[in-house]
C-alpha cells in the first residue's frame, strides 16, 4: 500500500501555554476530507501545522511515509502540498493576478515565459481567463477566493489545504466553486462550516474535538443539510452529531 | 476607493500608452536636468517641457491644478522662509525680517522646479498605474526590494484602509461622534493602534503565504513586453530636450 500523502502524527502544538492541538492524528491519502469544528477550536492551526507555518511541540509530519525534518523537507512539503489561506487578502500580495499566479511557478525555478503559461492555464482552469492584468483590490470577494486557489493551482500540487474556502462566496460562486472542487484530483482536506458544501466535495469527515481529529459519519453532513433548509448558513452545534 | 484612486493613469494617449520604463527613464534625465538647473533660463525651459507634457497627457486641468496646489502649499512656505533667511543684499524689510535679492531669486528658482518636475512627473509617471511603475522600475534595473516595497505599499495601503474604515464605521453606528475632547482621542487612538496591530498580524500571514508558494527571499519577475519604436522615440525627444536644457544651463552660467 502507497502511504498517504500527507500524514499528521501525534501532533501536540500550545500557543503560550494554551493547549490547542493534543496529539492530533490525520492523514490525507487520495480523495477529499471535510474537517469541521467550533470556531476557535484549532482546524486553522492544524493546518498550519500540516504546512510547517507552526512548528509542533511534539509528533511527526510525514510526507509520503517520510518524516518532514528541515528546510529541505519543508520545501518539499510546501511543493507537493499547496495551502490557500482562510482570507484571500492574506494569499493576494502582487497588485494584479497573473503575476500572483505566476509567483509560485517563478519560485519553483519555471523560466518567466513558461510561468507566464501555467499561470494563464491556472486561471483558464478556474474560469478566469482574461483576469491576467486584472487589478487584485478592485476583483470581488469570491473572485479574489478563485484566484487564491489559482495561484496554488498553478504550482501543480499533489495534494491542497483549504481552509474555509466557501465563506463570503455568492451562491452563484459557490456553486462554481463546489464545481471546480469536485473536478480537480488532488488530495484535499477542507476546513469548512458550510455543510452542504462538505457534503457535496467531501469522502471523509473530520471533527476536531479537544485538539484531535475525530472520524465522523460522513453520512451526518446530509442529514444535517436535510433537518436544516439553511443548512449552508454559518451555525454550529457538534454536540449532538456525536455516531 | 477615494484617496487612493489613479485618475491620472486612465486615459489613452500614447503617453498612457508608453513603456512605463522609457516613460521613467525619460521622466528621470527630464528632472535631472530641470533640477541642476542655477539660472533661471534651463527651469523656465523645463517648465515649459513639463506643460507641454501634461497638455500632451490630457490631464483633466481641475485635477491637476488641485494636485498643483496642494503641492504649491508647501513651497509657499518655503516661499516665506528663504527669502528672509539667505544672507545677500537687502532688498526690503518688515520689522526685523529683511529680505534679500539672493533669497528670492532661490525661492522663486525652486518654485519653477518644483513645478517643472512635478509637471512632468504627472504626464510621465502617473500616467501608468502603480503596479506598471512597480514593474517597470523593476524593468529599469532597480533593486527589487525596492520595488516590492512600493508594490506592497499599494497593495496593502486599499486593504488597511478598508480596515481602518470599517472599524470607524463600527464605532460610529454604536454612536461615536468625534468632538475635541478626552473621549474622541482616546477612541481615535485605539482605532489608530487596532489598525497598527492588525496591520502586523497581516503582514505576518502574507509573508507565511509566500513562503509557503515558495518564497524563498529573493523576488523573480515575469519577462517584460518588448518596447516598441514609439517608446524608444519618447525617450530619444526627452533625452534631447534633457541635453537642450542642460546645453542652455551651462551657457548661461558660464558664457553669458
Ligand atoms: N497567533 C496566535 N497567538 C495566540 N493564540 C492564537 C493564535 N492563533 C490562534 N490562537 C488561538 O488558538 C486557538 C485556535 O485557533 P484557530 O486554529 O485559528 O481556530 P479555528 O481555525 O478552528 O477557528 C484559538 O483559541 C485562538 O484564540
Ligand atoms: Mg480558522
Amino acid at each position: 500500500m502507497t502511504p498517504p500523502l500527507l500524514e499528521l502524527r501525534d501532533i501536540s502544538f500550545a500557543y503560550d501555554g494554551k493547549p490547542v492541538l493534543q496529539r492530533a492524528n490525520l492523514a490525507m491519502g487520495a480523495g477529499c476530507i471535510g474537517l469541521i469544528g467550533p470556531n476557535g477550536s484549532g482546524k486553522t492551526t492544524l493546518l498550519h501545522a500540516a504546512m510547517g507555518v507552526v512548528t509542533p511541540d511534539s509528533g511527526e509530519i510525514l510526507l509520503n511515509g517520510e518524516p518532514v525534518r528541515g528546510k529541505k523537507g519543508l520545501r518539499e512539503l510546501r511543493r507537493q502540498v499547496g495551502f490557500v489561506f482562510q482570507n484571500p487578502e492574506d494569499q493576494l500580495f502582487c497588485p494584479t493576478v497573473l503575476e500572483d499566479v505566476a509567483f509560485g511557478p517563478l519560485n519553483l525555478g519555471m523560466p518567466p515565459k513558461q510561468a507566464r503559461e501555467t499561470a494563464s492555464a491556472a486561471l483558464a482552469r478556474l474560469g478566469l481567463a482574461g483576469f491576467e492584468d486584472r487589478v487584485t483590490h478592485r476583483l470581488s470577494g469570491g473572485e479574489k477566493r478563485l484566484v487564491s486557489l489559482a495561484t496554488v493551482l498553478s504550482m501543480s500540487p499533489r495534494g491542497l489545504l483549504l481552509d474555509e474556502p466557501t465563506n463570503d462566496l455568492d451562491p452563484e460562486t459557490r456553486i462554481r466553486f463546489i464545481d471546480i472542487v469536485r473536478s480537480l484530483d488532488q488530495a484535499m482536506l477542507i476546513v469548512s462550516h458550510d455543510w452542504d458544501f462538505l457534503d457535496q466535495v467531501a469522502d471523509k469527515l473530520y471533527a476536531l474535538e479537544h485538539g484531535q481529529a475525530v472520524s465522523k459519519d460522513r453520512g451526518a453532513l446530509h442529514r444535517h443539510v436535510h433537518a436544516h433548509p439553511a443548512g449552508e448558513l454559518l451555525h454550529e452545534h457538534l454536540d449532538h452529531k456525536r455516531t | 476607493m477615494s484617496g487612493l484612486e489613479e485618475p491620472f493613469a486612465l486615459g489613452d494617449t500614447f503617453l498612457h500608452k508608453a513603456d512605463p520604463r522609457y516613460k521613467l527613464a525619460s521622466a528621470a534625465v527630464l528632472s535631472v536636468a530641470v533640477a541642476v538647473g542655477q539660472t533661471w533660463m534651463a527651469p523656465l525651459a523645463g517648465l515649459g517641457i513639463g506643460v507641454c507634457l501634461a497638455g500632451l497627457a490630457r490631464l483633466q486641468p481641475s485635477r491637476l491644478a488641485r494636485r498643483l496646489l496642494a503641492v504649491n502649499g508647501f513651497i509657499l512656505f518655503l516661499c516665506l522662509v528663504v527669502p528672509v533667511t539667505t544672507p545677500g543684499e537687502a532688498v526690503w524689510s518688515i520689522g526685523p525680517l529683511t529680505a534679500t535679492r539672493e533669497g528670492l531669486r532661490l525661492a522663486g528658482l525652486t518654485a519653477v522646479k518644483s513645478n517643472a518636475i512635478l509637471l512632468i512627473l504627472m504626464a510621465l509617471a502617473a500616467t501608468s498605474t502603480t503596479a506598471a511603475v512597480g514593474k517597470g522600475l523593476d524593468g529599469l534595473g532597480l533593486p527589487k526590494s525596492l520595488t516590492w516595497i512600493l508594490l506592497l505599499c499599494y497593495r496593502y495601503a486599499h486593504v488597511i484602509l478598508a480596515e481602518q474604515r470599517r472599524l470607524a464605521r463600527a464605532a460610529a453606528l454604536r454612536g461615536f461622534q468625534p468632538k475635541t475632547n478626552r473621549h474622541t482621542y482616546t477612541t481615535y487612538a485605539n482605532m489608530v493602534g487596532m489598525t497598527l496591530v492588525r496591520s502586523y498580524e497581516r503582514s505576518q500571514r502574507v509573508s507565511q503565504a509566500m513562503v509557503l508558494r515558495g518564497f524563498d527571499g529573493s523576488f523573480r519577475s515575469l519577462e517584460q513586453a518588448g518596447a516598441s519604436r514609439r517608446d524608444r522615440l519618447l525617450f530619444a525627444c526627452c533625452l534631447a530636450a534633457a541635453l537642450v536644457l542642460a546645453w542652455i544651463e551651462i551657457k548661461t552660467r558660464f558664457f553669458a
